[in-house]
């Protein structure tokens, strides 16, 4: 198991990577551009096997930011290839994914449905 | 006279040009990121303390990182309703965002905005407005780097 303050650092410093490009950059940087470049950066580090270390040493600090789950995407699919082949990269990745991916659909449609945006 | 004119014009429009960068508030960068350091580590030291639990009770690692997910999503869902994750995130910044608190908080946040709109082609839809776009360039390039497998095992 890992530690806490473990899955602290590695967690905090993914997310200062994401406070910096956001204020250094002169471009207008949008909460969904932070998101898609993290999962995007997270599967292309893992497909090149850089990623799993870090999992190994911060454990929710690497899965819990978004290129976590970049990085399951691209091992269910480097899993399912060796199992089935050209059928897997195709399904792969969704079915690592589909735990989370079903639950923000689900609970986030719940939660829209029950509340209202404020002001 | 209308060359000089003109150049006087190009002296004021320089001198505007920095008075407006010397007063226009520059982001306090390093604050900025004491808050996403801090709330990132947090959210994730949250996570690690769910998952370790999980972990306790014979779950294996896969499937204790899988219930964390979805736990940490309900708990942004919920936040997100309340309206207390967006107070959370002014100051937070990418520390609220990059986690997969901040994907679901994106998720809740736009469905909820278009409710007007009806709950099929309104929730329904704008439900995938941000996170559709981060879906398809992670399931792409996941896809991509199975097929580059499949010619390298071939």
């Amino acid at each position: 198991m890992v530690p806490w303050y473990s899955a602290f650092i590695v967690g905090g410093i993914l997310c200062l990577i994401g406070q910096l490009v956001m204020d250094l950059t002169k471009a207008q940087i949008t909460p969904g551009h932070i998101l898609v470049g993290y999962i995007t950066s997270g599967a292309i580090l893992s497909g090149l096997g850089l990623y799993q270390p870090l999992v190994e040493i911060g454990g929710a600090g690497a899965t819990i930011p978004l290129s976590g789950f970049g990085h399951l995407l691209t091992q269910g699919t480097l899993k399912a290839v060796e199992q089935k082949g050209l059928l897997g990269a195709f399904s792969g990745g969704i079915e690592a994914a589909a735990a989370g991916i079903t639950a923000a659909v689900i609970f986030g449609y719940i939660a829209a449905v029950i509340f209202n945006p404020k002001g | 006279m209308e060359e000089q004119n003109l150049e006087l014009k190009n002296i004021e429009q320089k001198e505007y040009d920095d008075l407006v960068n010397k007063v226009k508030p520059k982001p306090p960068v390093l604050k900025n990121c004491i808050w996403a350091f801090v709330v990132g580590g947090l959210i994730c030291t949250l996570a690690q303390f769910i998952q370790n639990y999980f972990m306790g009770l014979g779950m294996s690692r896969q499937d204790a990182a899988s219930y964390t997910s979805i736990i940490m999503i309900f708990l942004a869902a919920l936040a997100t309703g309340l309206g207390v994750y967006d107070e959370l995130g002014k100051r937070a910044g990418a520390g609220s965002i990059v986690p997969i608190t901040g994907f679901a908080n994106a998720i809740v946040a736009s469905a909820m905005e278009f409710k007007r709109e009806g709950y099929i082609f309104g929730v329904g839809a704008r439900i995938f407005s941000v996170a559709g776009p981060t879906l398809v360039f992670g399931f792409a390039v996941a896809f991509f780097i199975g097929l580059l497998k499949v010619f390298i095992n071939s």
